[in-house]
């Protein structure tokens, strides 16, 4: 069985702070993490490999340095990792980013396509179902569980609002999974050693399939107008005190604005 | 493409069980406003099995017409079939603007629908407002909410974009309210059709409500860890009629569902009171919970960010304050 | 010359630092307030293969680097110094003297099982009245027939009765004084092997420090690690490593004890700015910082020396040295920064403080590395 996990690397959005003077973003040594979700979804991959010997390909869109979460990949148990990369693929907005990696996917053979649900920096959850559909692939997202029913079926569940759904998809089929679903495993310290010693294929536009005019900015039909930080609400009060005072400060509070 | 072919604002009216959802009168409320920039109509779709009855309610809400699919086949969501149904609407009636909530059905439908329709789409916002050259801008928290984007798709049609629940505002309800209720014919190709649902399990909800339309929300992070520690924010919340809900740190860790999560990849909720307990208030939390009414924060330590948006901050134990607190308003209310 | 990680140690820190925050951290203060040892963390430690970074693959090691050693012990003590020393005297301890100096039968039988973390190791050379003389063994080896009987008491090993493995030094010959010990592997649950009392300490509270107790305990002939009267020269050659992990142990702590006190001085405010803004602050933080980091410097470059297969013992002394009281300085004065708050067990930094003091002592002491470093200078 192969499996092919979409990766990201993304800034860690917990780890960004705002100037509490200006209110602009510093993101200035805000370390660069494989998306959680997408680690989520790699989990739930090398589960599978460890279940049945699936083989585990990781690819990623990105500038070379997103090569570390290739690299991570492979620490943590991937087989095969590529990097798209490439001046034509800058600028994308998620239906561009969605034909790039399409096009790389069409010359790949895999059963299974896995996705994270969304990445922290854009939280769109929009570039799987977008490539699900330019490759006519069924699929299912919000997973938090994957089995393999048979040759051709996979049974997964689906958090929803309401609980879970039960679905089955025929294979070949894209999922995008929950990290919350799952404790991804951490790099081992023998994976870590290989890493390096494994190649990461760098691929450029001419090895994949797909029309150029769908790349890029160009291919983009958002157009980001502005972006601006949010402002800053002005702080309250702040009691630092035993327990015993702060339930009744926090009594007190409650019987003057509404609730008792 | 001729942009002028394009007319009106659709709203994708969701519907769970039978139940028109929350977001979709919310986003008929804003349509409406939109529409009356435009000098357009709201045109709301339905689509499911024995859902025609629902129509009314919708135009009681705002919306000029409902388009009506109703088949056996769109009883329950199906990524496909509600596609095909959708893009084929889409393709007869040539909307300019198509919204869903973000839910979990509007954002697997709408980017798959982007795709098909070759159109751009925006995800999660809350706010829409129309230039003055008539374009929909649609503006977004990116970044974990750090920042914000205000993102058009001028070139393209339809323009569309999912829109986070609980952000815009429902109208009164009209009743009574006349409108055109349009049936569309529903055929689907079968043979596109891969994925069958085999089970639906709802949640032990007893009394759970949604968090995005609770009153009081009593909210653990980090600092609460472990899933004893949550029980006790269970009794607090009980005794305050009011539901629980976390920080993300907390629902990554399994302790307690995603459905309960608060923040930019969780839900936005606006409750006239909110716990933040143990949560420090990284942005992305903050994004999900600053426009609470009243927000009262208790944690370790002193300099969490949290303080920056409550309106009443303790810097203590919340495991040790927690039970207290329970008590006491125990013996308010029995009083 | 280079001074940067290469890619793989870098990755490496990476997961170690990330292992550390959230799986060794949320248990260091418990863990010292119940004087326990963290069997959880080791545990999650082994499925990691951190418990044999630097051995080969053939023996069931990560065939990782000594460096990446050095970087784990300091990533985990820069959170709990506990967790940090179980690793080092197990590593350097037990895995290396036997990886070291080992038979083939003695490696394949005992190092996979190391490397995997199913068995932990421990060192047993100190004695009563064997300190820092540690040629002033009295614990006894006799061969009689194709067992030896060992009698004898050691105290103060770490991972005592947590560990499945020891390695232990006896007199086989008194009359050779250093000439007449030798290196044995004992195996817990040996008959006459007990494990005595358990010290109640300072710091590293988590870290299980006890008394081991041979009486009559006979193990087989072939157990004996290296040459008859061999030991002493594997006893120093093992401290020389383990150096390289108290060092980094060392390190570790006063990174951390840093770490806070930057954290805590840019929110804490007094007289209207945070402390962060103090020159007095910005002055002496500044000497800690360069403090800390030739610490690494050393540390790093005793590790690199020992991967290369150079002689690295004065280098050893020399980062265990520096890095100890540049430790013991940090966190005193990490307390001090924190004024009323870093006395409390609110804030880890008295935690820190009294884990630091045992880096001085501890694999020889401050006086210890001071003769080594002489020694070398002065030979001839």
């Amino acid at each position: 069985m192969n499996i092919v996990v979409c990766i990201k690397q993304v800034p860690d959005t917990n780890e960004i702070k705002i100037n509490p003077v200006t209110g602009t973003l510093i993101r200035d040594g805000v370390p660069s993490i494989m998306n959680p979700d997408d680690k989520g979804g790699l989990e739930m991959a090398l589960r599978l490999k460890d279940e049945l010997g699936a083989h585990v390909t990781v690819i990623t869109m990105g500038p070379p340095q997103a090569d570390l979460v290739l690299r991570e990949a492979f620490a943590m148990g991937a087989d095969r990792a590529i990097l798209l990369s490439g001046r034509e693929f800058a600028g994308a907005d998620t239906l561009a980013t969605s034909n790039a990696l399409a096009g790389a996917l069409r010359t790949l053979q895999f059963d299974l396509l896995i996705c994270g649900r969304q990445a922290i920096d854009g939280d769109t959850a929009q570039v799987g179902p977008q490539m699900a559909e330019h490759l006519d692939l069924p699929q299912i997202s919000y997973v938090c569980d994957i089995k393999v029913k048979d040759e051709k079926t996979v049974r997964v569940v689906k958090e929803n609002e309401d609980g879970h759904q039960i679905l089955e998809a025929q294979m070949p089929c894209l999922l995008t999974c929950l990290a919350s679903a799952v404790h991804p495993r951490y790099m081992n310290v023998a994976g870590i050693v290989q890493a390096y010693n494994k190649e990461v294929e760098v691929w450029g536009v001419d090895r994949i399939d797909v029309d150029l005019a769908k790349l890029g900015l160009k291919g983009s039909p958002t157009k980001v107008l502005k972006a601006f930080a949010k402002g800053l609400k002005s702080p309250g009060e702040v009691f630092e005190t035993d327990p015993e005072e702060a339930v009744g400060i926090i009594i007190s509070r409650l019987k003057e604005k509404f609730i008792i | 493409m001729n942009k002028n072919d394009y007319k009106n604002i659709f709203v994708f009216a969701e519907q769970r069980g039978g139940k028109i959802q929350p977001v979709a009168l919310e986003l008929i409320g804003k349509a409406s406003d939109l529409a009356a920039e435009l000098g357009e109509k709201v045109v709301a779709m339905l689509l499911g099995h024995n859902v025609s009855s629902l129509a009314q309610e919708l135009i009681e809400y705002g919306a000029d017409e409902v388009i009506v699919a109703d088949a056996p086949e769109l009883e329950h969501y199906i990524t496909e079939e509600y596609a095909q149904v959708v893009s084929q609407i889409a393709d007869k009636y040539l909307p300019s603007i198509i919204l869903f909530g973000a839910t979990t059905i509007g954002r697997d439908l709408a980017p798959r629908l982007s795709a098909r329709l070759t159109t751009g789409l925006t995800a999660d916002c809350t706010k829409l407002e129309i230039s003055e050259g008539k374009e929909l801008m649609m503006t977004r928290p990116a970044f974990g909410g750090n920042l914000m984007a205000t993102i058009m798709c001028t070139e393209h049609r339809p323009q569309m974009s999912t829109v986070r629940p609980g952000v815009m505002q429902k109208k009164d309800r009209q009743p009574s309210r006349e409108g055109v209720i349009t049936n569309f014919e529903v055929k689907i190709d079968m043979s596109r059709v891969k994925v069958k649902l085999i089970e639906e399990v709802k949640a032990e909800k007893d009394n759970r409500i949604d968090i995005s339309e609770a009153n009081i929300l009593v909210s653990g992070g980090r600092g609460v860890g472990t899933k004893e520690n949550f029980a006790k924010l269970t009794e607090l919340a009980d005794v305050l009629n009011a539901q629980v809900s976390a920080s993300r740190a907390v629902v990554d860790a399994g302790v307690i569902p995603h459905d309960r999560q608060v923040g930019q990849t969780g839900k936005t909720v606006r409750p006239n009171l909110y716990f933040a307990l143990g949560i420090s208030g990284a942005i992305q939390h903050l994004a999900g919970m600053e426009e609470s009414d009243y927000i009262i924060a208790i944690n370790k330590d002193k300099f969490a960010p949290i303080y920056s948006v409550s309106d009443l901050g303790i810097v203590g134990d919340v495991n040790k304050i927690i039970p207290l607190l329970t008590e006491r308003l125990k013996k308010e209310f029995s009083k | 010359m280079n001074f940067k990680l290469t890619p793989t140690q870098s990755l490496f820190k990476q997961m170690i630092r990330e292992f550390a925050e959230k799986e060794v951290k949320p248990l260091a203060a418990t863990i010292d307030e119940e004087e326990r040892f963290p069997q959880e963390s080791v545990d999650k430690m082994a499925a990691l293969g951190l418990f044999g970074i630097p051995l080969p693959v053939e023996y069931g090691g990560a065939g990782g680097d000594n460096i990446m050693y050095s970087i784990a012990v300091e990533e985990l003590s820069r959170v709990c110094a506990t967790t940090g020393v179980v690793l080092s005297a197990h590593t350097s301890l037990c895995l290396a003297p036997i990886y070291e100096n080992g038979t083939e039968e003695q490696k394949k039988k005992y190092l996979p099982k190391l490397a995997s973390g199913e068995w932990i190791g421990a060192f047993g050379l100190t004695e009563p009245n064997a300190g820092t003389d540690a040629s002033a063994q009295q614990t006894t080896a006799v061969l009689d027939g194709d067992e030896w009987v060992l009698n004898g008491n050691k105290i103060f090993i770490t991972n005592a009765g947590h560990a499945h493995v020891y390695v232990i030094f006896a007199m086989t010959d008194k009359s050779l004084k250093n000439k007449g010990i030798s290196a044995f592997i004992v195996e817990a649950g040996t008959p006459g092997f007990e494990i005595g009392k358990k010290e109640l300490k300072l710091g590293i509270r988590g870290s299980a420090t006890a008394e081991l107790i041979f009486t009559n305990c006979r193990i087989p002939k072939a157990n004996l690690l290296g040459k008859v009267g061999g030991g002493f020269a594997i006893a120093m050659k093992t401290l020389d490593g383990g150096r390289i992990g108290i060092a980094s142990q060392a390190l570790g702590i006063a990174q951390g004890a840093l770490d806070e006190t930057v954290k805590y001085t840019m929110e804490r405010k007094q007289f209207g700015k945070s402390l962060s803004q103090f020159q007095n602050t910005q002055f002496q933080m500044a000497d800690l910082k360069t403090k800390v980091e030739a610490s690494r410097l050393l540390v790093r470059s005793a590790a690199f020396k020992k991967d290369c297969k150079e002689n690295y013992s004065a280098d050893a002394a020399m980062a265990k040295l520096f890095a100890a009281e540049t430790a013991m300085e940090v966190t005193t004065k990490a307390v001090q920064f924190h004024g009323g708050y870093g006395y409390t067990r609110e804030y880890p930094v008295e935690r820190m403080m009294r884990d630091a003091k045992i880096t001085e002592i501890y694999e020889g002491t401050s006086e210890v590395q001071r003769m080594v470093i002489a020694a070398a200078m002065f030979k001839k």
